[in-house]
């Protein structure tokens, strides 16, 4: 019998009454609520476009932009968290919907997030005029871009998967959509979601902290935070500084991980649809200790009682609506479905076709068709940077990440380090980089690129771990019972069999690797600049620049790059490792 | 069969039909015209070949589903959506696995607004009704399969429905335990501890079926229509082994059996899916002396452990092949069948293809496209779209899935799965390393 910390459903008074627990439960509670309200007071004062916010190096500061940014953070995972909600139930609401709303979101996942942050500040700035809000609008949208697209996948799929059984029994006992909505649709989708947001919001740290300090047309907008601490110490060329700035950062993602990530994933485990007991579920002492709190407990009880009669008043005036499945798309048919299914799609072609021709004539009023090839010679240059630096990750994380895999207790302590390395903003390091590469004379060329796969690296390893991890005692022993021993072992079991798990982790190395490009082709310590050929590089000078066609340029060529890459290379090897390996 | 007073219909069938639309040449046809009363104070029992729309039917009649042609009426008034007083039993038990024993079987209850005081009254009863207290707390997660389906009982009890739907609520449960949940339940019904008036249940299982049932309606697959209609004035408690029990399972598989021997109709031939190995067990079976020159199908059931969804798709295929002929309960080999089950392992081979060739259109018209081909292979996508003209793209999936295992088994063509190709040799020298 396993213990959980789930709430035992005696009604008595007893349980209501606050325990010891209390006394630390509630502080943490009460000390999130001033924190929300201390951080964000800062976040509307008046604000004109290119005035220098001030920013001081003193590292008592630290903690208040810490806070600062993580509540750009948090910000952005509300917005993400309503995007999801909207687009993933709209695309699995008709095929039509999702004919357009899924490759839209798949290519929305290729692109350069912080091409986008040029592009968008501008806009926010003239939406808030006056104010900071417009610049923080633009950093959270940034951040919103890095966490949005693969919540909404995540969503969308668990829609799709959801048994049919369990909306016939919604159905069958009369609950509304509202109802239907979050005791069903968001209860199942809560694992993939909550793993989902959690790697989200590990890989935002890179582009929170990118996003505050931004130059665009010439005007540097820093905006409290680490991010901007980072910036000035690197102007200022104060080592002490970025050394302060690291440990900052290294504490907030350490509390990020006790305090959030790891009790959302053990709360988030008891909404699995399995009905087996299998491995040991995952713990967190905060989880655990919010469920022994009686008196907040007692607390969350008046909230929902609150909330549920909003909610009931909501789903009376909803329409009550019949749950219809929604046919799977068979992609070899879509062009297909009758009359209006052809207009639909011809609609959607005549779309692409004009949005074509609107992005080319903007981009041609600046940029020659020379220009446009010497760009994708640039980006040539990148992907060149990407496969190396993923193939040489890939030789060396594969080999390690089995290793450790097959070692269990050894895999329980690196696992995580894996993941808080994954989560740490590479680009923190950056200087550190620059001035070894000048100290030592180096050719940026070559040496700037390792900063692009430094943060994203991990990802490989994590994944590899818990392939290999997972891989079956029977297979272990089957093969050590045929005899097999070294490469042969390697080749036949080993490699093969965390293949899946490297490619989900592969996938993302490299994809983390064409957005850190932005910032890693040109790197800064000082008054030094080091720059190296590649289109990263065109789209942050061309940015600086405020041009506006070549910076669309830029992400257009990289995103096709990243488009074509994926579907050229990552998914035939997916499809292939899903149909070899799939046991059924 | 308890009934005393002049029997009142709760729901009435009239010209119940369900068609698909297909992309081309017209409909599926899932059901076509049925007529069905469901009276009160009967467990009736709707019984037919896997595909024969039976779950189907059971959606139509509590509203989950809307019929393509006909009515449906509970008490007089048309069903175009789930009814208050119709509830279901799930075959997969239909558990939320997030929520605990007493919030599942209190959703339906929060669903119509029940406050919360009376619902946890209302729950906790039901619970207590069908022996799952103490587990009020506890996760599906936690329980076994046949506390899991307590769960589901408890669910569609505590509504106090009409009209109590089973659709193969026993069938995921180990044998024991399925007899001791439905003794449990028949006790409740016949004690009338449950306001239940009628019990409609979809089944495979001819014995459970004979164990509950006041009256069973037989239904003909391709498309679904009613077949036969059997009363079962047996008294509780049924013994299994009572020549009366007996003869009316004869009767039911008489019933389900057509005489006249099945022929593929074209090539989008529904063909059941069940591999070589479990034809040759049931051949196997049938060849054995002591049933002599014909077998009863419920007597083979019974020797091999199968339920009639299982047994029937391996006799189907069977017939199809010209291995086997059946009518009136009874099965028979053909000379062609004592050939095959007399042959080596090989020679077996080459007589499987010889009639897969000549009697499963599908396979032939494959084979000819292959052999038309210059480089010897074909897409499975073409011939999926033929398929699809007349079946669902499931359907149609599943039966290209079943035609590639007979295909290989025969050696009559290769499948290669990952480029999804049908060619004329077998690859069998793809050695290369994984990854």
């Amino acid at each position: 019998m396993s213990l959980h910390t789930t709430l035992p459903t005696a009604p008595g008074l007893l349980s209501r009454l606050p325990n010891r627990w209390d006394l630390l439960a509630l502080p943490l509670v009460c000390g999130g609520l001033f924190l929300l309200a201390w951080g964000s007071r800062g976040m509307t004062v008046p604000y004109t476009f290119g005035a220098p916010l001030p920013i001081s190096l003193d590292p008592v500061h630290l903690p208040e932009y810490a806070l600062r940014t993580t509540l750009r953070m948090a910000a952005a995972l509300a917005c993400s968290f309503v995007f999801t909600f909207v687009y993933a139930k709209l695309a699995a609401s008709s095929r039509r919907a999702e004919q357009l709303l899924i490759p839209l979101l798949d290519v929305l996942q290729s692109v350069p997030i912080l091409g986008f942050l040029s592009v968008t500040v501008i806009w926010f700035v003239q939406l808030f005029p006056g104010s900071l809000l417009g610049a923080e609008c633009a950093a959270i949208f940034a951040i919103f871009t890095s966490q949005a697209w693969n919540m909404a996948f995540s969503f969308f799929y668990a829609l799709r998967l959801l048994p049919k059984d369990l909306y016939q029994v919604a159905d069958l006992f009369g609950l509304s959509p509202w109802q239907r909505f979050w005791k069903l649709e968001v209860p199942y989708a809560i694992p993939g979601l909550v793993w989902n947001t959690m790697m989200s919001v590990s890989g935002g740290w890179f582009f929170v902290v990118a996003s505050e300090a931004i130059t665009v047309a010439n005007q540097t907008v820093t905006l409290p935070g680490v991010g901007s601490y980072i910036a000035l110490a690197i102007q200022h060329e104060d080592l002490g500084a970025i050394g302060w700035a690291i440990l900052c950062m290294a504490v907030v993602i350490a509390l990020y991980d006790q305090l959030v990530f790891r009790p959302l994933v053990a709360w988030a485990d008891r909404f699995k649809f399995e009905f087996s007991q299998g491995q040991a579920a995952p713990r967190s002492w905060v989880l655990d200790l919010f469920a022994r709190a009686h008196g907040l407990r007692a607390l969350a009880g008046l909230l929902r009682a609150a909330t549920g009669a909003v909610a009931r008043a909501l789903a009376r005036r909803l329409p009550r609506r019949a749950w219809r499945p929604v046919p799977r798309i068979k992609w070899r048919r879509v062009a297909l479905a009758g009359w209006a299914g052809a207009a639909w799609s011809l609609a959607l072609f005549a779309g692409a076709a004009a949005s074509i021709v609107l992005l080319a004539r903007f981009v041609l009023t600046e940029a020659s068709y020379a220009e446009i090839g010497r760009v994708f010679v640039l980006g040539g240059c990148t992907l060149l940077r990407v496969v190396v630096l993923t193939a040489l990750a890939t030789a060396l994380w594969v080999p390690v990440g089995i290793a450790i895999g097959l070692r269990p207790r050894l895999a329980q302590h690196v696992q995580p380090v894996a993941l808080f390395l994954s989560a740490f903003p590479a680009n923190l390091l950056f200087p550190v980089a620059v001035l070894g590469i000048v100290h030592y004379g180096l050719d940026p060329e070559i040496w700037v690129s390792p900063l692009m796969i430094l943060g994203t690296q991990w990802y490989i390893l994590f994944n590899v771990i818990a392939g290999a991890a997972a891989l079956s005692n029977d297979l272990r022993e089957a093969a050590a019972n045929l005899g097999l021993r070294g490469a042969l072992y390697w080749r036949r079991v080993l490699l093969p069999a965390v293949f899946p798990a490297y490619l989900t982790g592969g996938l993302t190395a490299s994809g983390g690797a064409w957005n850190a490009s932005v910032v890693s082709e040109v790197v800064t310590w000082g008054r030094t600049t080091l720059n190296a050929t590649g289109i990263g590089a065109y789209i942050a000078q061309q940015t600086a620049a405020g041009d506006h066609p070549r910076v669309v340029l830029g992400i257009a060529v990289m995103s096709l790059y990243v488009v074509v890459f994926n579907r050229l290379v990552w998914k035939p090897l997916y499809d292939r490792a899903q149909q070899r390996l799939a046991t059924d | 069969m308890s009934a005393t007073a002049p029997t009142e219909t709760l729901l009435t069938l009239r010209g119940v039909s369900k068609r698909y639309p297909a992309p081309e040449k017209g409909d599926i046809v899932i059901l076509d015209g049925i007529d069905l009363d469901v009276r009160a104070g009967e467990i009736l029992a709707i019984l037919g070949r896997s595909g024969c729309g039976k779950s189907t039917l059971l959606r139509i009649l509590c509203g989950l589903m809307r019929a393509s042609d006909g009515e449906v009426r509970y008490r007089g008034a048309p069903v175009t959506r789930p009814v208050p007083g119709i509830s279901m039993v799930f075959q997969t038990f239909g558990l939320f696995p997030w929520l605990n024993v007493l919030q599942n079987v209190e959703l339906g209850l929060e669903a119509q607004g029940v406050p919360a005081a009376e619902r946890r009254a209302r729950a906790l009863a039901a619970i207590d009704l069908i022996g799952l207290d103490g587990f009020e707390s506890a996760y599906p997660k936690e329980l076994s399969g046949g506390m899991r389906q307590r769960v589901g009982f408890a669910r569609a009890l505590v509504v106090n429905p009409d009209v109590l739907l089973m659709d193969e609520a026993f069938s995921a449960l180990d044998v024991p335990t399925a007899e001791t949940l439905r003794g449990d339940l028949l006790d409740l019904w016949l004690e009338r501890q449950i306001p239940t008036r009628a019990i409609v249940m979809v089944s495979h299982g001819i014995e459970e079926t004979l164990m509950l049932a006041d009256r069973i309606i037989i239904l003909d697959s391709n498309p679904g229509r009613v077949k036969a209609e059997l009363k079962v004035t047996l008294r509780h408690p049924r013994d299994p082994e009572s020549p009366a029990f007996r003869h009316l399972t004869d009767r039911i598989y008489a019933a389900m059996t057509r005489a006249g021997g099945l022929q593929a109709a074209g090539i989008a031939h529904r063909l059941p899916g069940v591999g070589a190995q479990q034809m040759i067990g049931l051949l196997d079976e049938v060849a054995w002396p002591s049933y002599g020159s014909q077998a009863e199908l419920a007597a083979v059931a019974d020797a091999l452990e199968l339920a009639v969804d299982e047994l029937f798709p391996i006799v189907e295929a069977l017939e199809l092949l010209g291995f086997a002929t059946v009518g009136e309960g009874h099965i028979a080999l053909t000379a062609h069948g004592t050939a095959f089950l007399e042959a080596d392992i090989l020679r077996r081979k080459e007589i499987f293809a010889e009639h897969l060739v000549r009697r499963v259109p599908l396979a032939a018209h494959i084979r000819r496209v292959i052999d038309e081909r210059p480089q010897r292979r074909a897409p499975e996508s073409r011939f999926l779209r033929e398929l699809e003209d007349t079946l669902s793209e499931d359907e149609a999936e599943r039966v290209l899935g079943v035609i590639v295992d007979w295909g290989r088994y025969a050696e009559l063509f290769a499948y290669d799965y990952a480029s999804g190709e049908f060619s004329a040799e077998d690859p069998g020298t793809d050695t290369g390393a994984a990854a």
